[in-house]
């Protein structure tokens, strides 16, 4: 349990600062917004109490929130990511049995599994994030693919970090 | 009574979901306004300090380019100090400078967003104070929105609710520049009345009037200009002279005539 804890709490560090030193600051073309630091919150453990889910994606939004200057937005988002992860796991993976501090990953999930997952809850993230922060439907289109592309970019960044760093075989 | 106890529980997931996405949307609403942001702002040390450590080793790739920025402003300088200039009215003394320019580095910056900030590594401690303007050594960047001891929020022309009085210099006109689109290298002017053209290249500066940026400073240069027939005010594309995507120096304003000033408006409106 313990082990859990700090380990979770290292990569919060880590992912808290990759995110806002170097992917807030990449900008090619306006349209690649990645956000990597829901990676953070994907790789909680599978049977996480889903309160404590919530809480810690709050807390996480707000202090992506507080680099960025934008109070508030990345909370929304992640907490929102928080509340329908646990229904996307049960959607894709729901007759499947894990360990009880086992973590969505490679070897938990397969690499299938594990893109469908990070793809749709990014997807998610992203669409809630960008929408709030233009709050208006007038370059709907523009947004959108801003979405996309940062959702696609998203994921490969995570997909490449979780095949460098990740577990790949069974314990 | 203990159902309705039993039934919250039985929901808190939902329940502590929606509670959480009130706060954040709330919170994001009061930054949402010009005025929410200067009241709402937080400009943290922490944040302030791990910018500042990156952009001390960043700074190390740039080098060149700001040595020569800086040594253009300089002969700028020079050439407008009064050494350089033939005295011929010596009773002429300055005796009350209208501005003070604080000058400041800037430590994060973001610019494809569609409201952008700027950090600064210059706070209260040196007398930077909210609703101070922020110009380059080329032209507008925007308005101090939030302070700390040692660091500074800003809030430049790269944001939905940033609005500034400029006029034409040509003419005098007064119009208004926001952003108005996504893209860091224009901005937007508009209350253009309809029987002014503006041709591309025409200069528009800042008027003056808001007691937050001094007379004359230049926002930018007109780039193309849409008049419409049936309208009364028209918009065009503006080009900024302030390049906010390798902005590295910045000069915060502190007027010192500020305080007069407000305190004469305050006595209108008593």
């Amino acid at each position: 349990m313990n082990n859990v804890l700090i380990k979770n709490t290292i990569r919060f560090v880590i992912v808290v600062l990759i995110q806002v030193l170097v992917f807030n600051n990449m900008n090619l073309g306006g349209y690649l917004h990645p956000y990597i630091y829901v990676l953070f919150l994907l790789l909680l453990p599978i049977y996480i109490n889903r309160s404590v889910l919530l809480l810690l994606a709050f807390f996480t939004g707000l202090t992506i929130d507080y680099f960025a200057g934008t109070v508030g937005l990345n909370a929304a988002a992640s907490v929102f990511l928080a509340y329908v992860r646990p229904g996307t796991i049960r959607l894709f993976f729901g007759k499947q049995e894990f360990g009880a501090d086992e973590e969505p990953g490679l070897h938990s999930f397969g690499v299938i599994g594990f893109l469908k997952y990070t793809i749709i809850l990014v997807f998610l993230h992203q669409f809630l994030l960008f929408y709030l922060e233009v709050l208006s439907l007038t370059n709907f289109l523009y947004t959108f693919n801003t979405i996309i592309i940062s959702t696609l970019f998203s994921t490969f960044v995570i997909l490449v970090s979780m095949l460098l760093f990740g577990k790949r075989s069974g314990k | 009574m203990r159902n309705l106890f039993v039934l919250l529980w039985k929901n808190q997931f939902f329940l502590l979901f929606i509670i959480l996405e009130i706060i954040s949307v709330i919170l994001l609403s009061r930054s949402y306004s010009y005025h929410g942001a200067i009241a709402y702002n937080i400009t943290g040390e922490i944040s302030g300090g791990i910018f500042s450590t990156y952009s001390n080793v960043t700074d190390y790739l740039s080098l060149k380019t700001d040595n020569e920025i800086l040594a253009n402003e300089n002969a700028l300088l020079r050439n407008s100090a009064p050494s350089s200039f033939l005295v011929t009215d010596t009773q002429y003394v300055y005796r009350d400078s209208m501005y003070r320019y604080i000058p400041a580095k800037v430590v994060s910056n973001s610019i494809s967003r569609s409201n952008n900030f700027i950090m600064i590594n210059k706070g209260s401690k040196h007398g930077v104070e909210k609703e101070m303007g922020v110009i380059s050594s080329v032209g507008v960047v925007g308005v101090v929105i939030g302070v700390s001891e040692n660091y500074a929020t800003i809030m430049p022309m790269l944001h939905k609710n940033m609005r500034i009085s400029a006029r034409i210099k040509s003419s005098g006109q007064l119009v208004s520049v926001v952003w108005g689109n996504n893209d860091y290298l224009y901005g937007t002017v508009v209350d253009i009345p309809s029987h002014i053209a503006l041709s591309k290249g025409d200069t528009i500066v800042t008027s003056g009037n808001s007691l937050i940026f001094n007379e004359g400073i230049v926002v930018g240069t007109i780039e193309s200009h849409d008049r419409e027939n049936n309208k009364k005010l028209s918009a065009a594309k503006l080009r900024f002279t302030t390049n906010f995507g390798t902005l590295k120096y910045v000069y915060v304003i502190d007027n010192l005539m500020k305080p007069e000033q407000d305190s004469l408006i305050n006595q209108i409106i008593n």
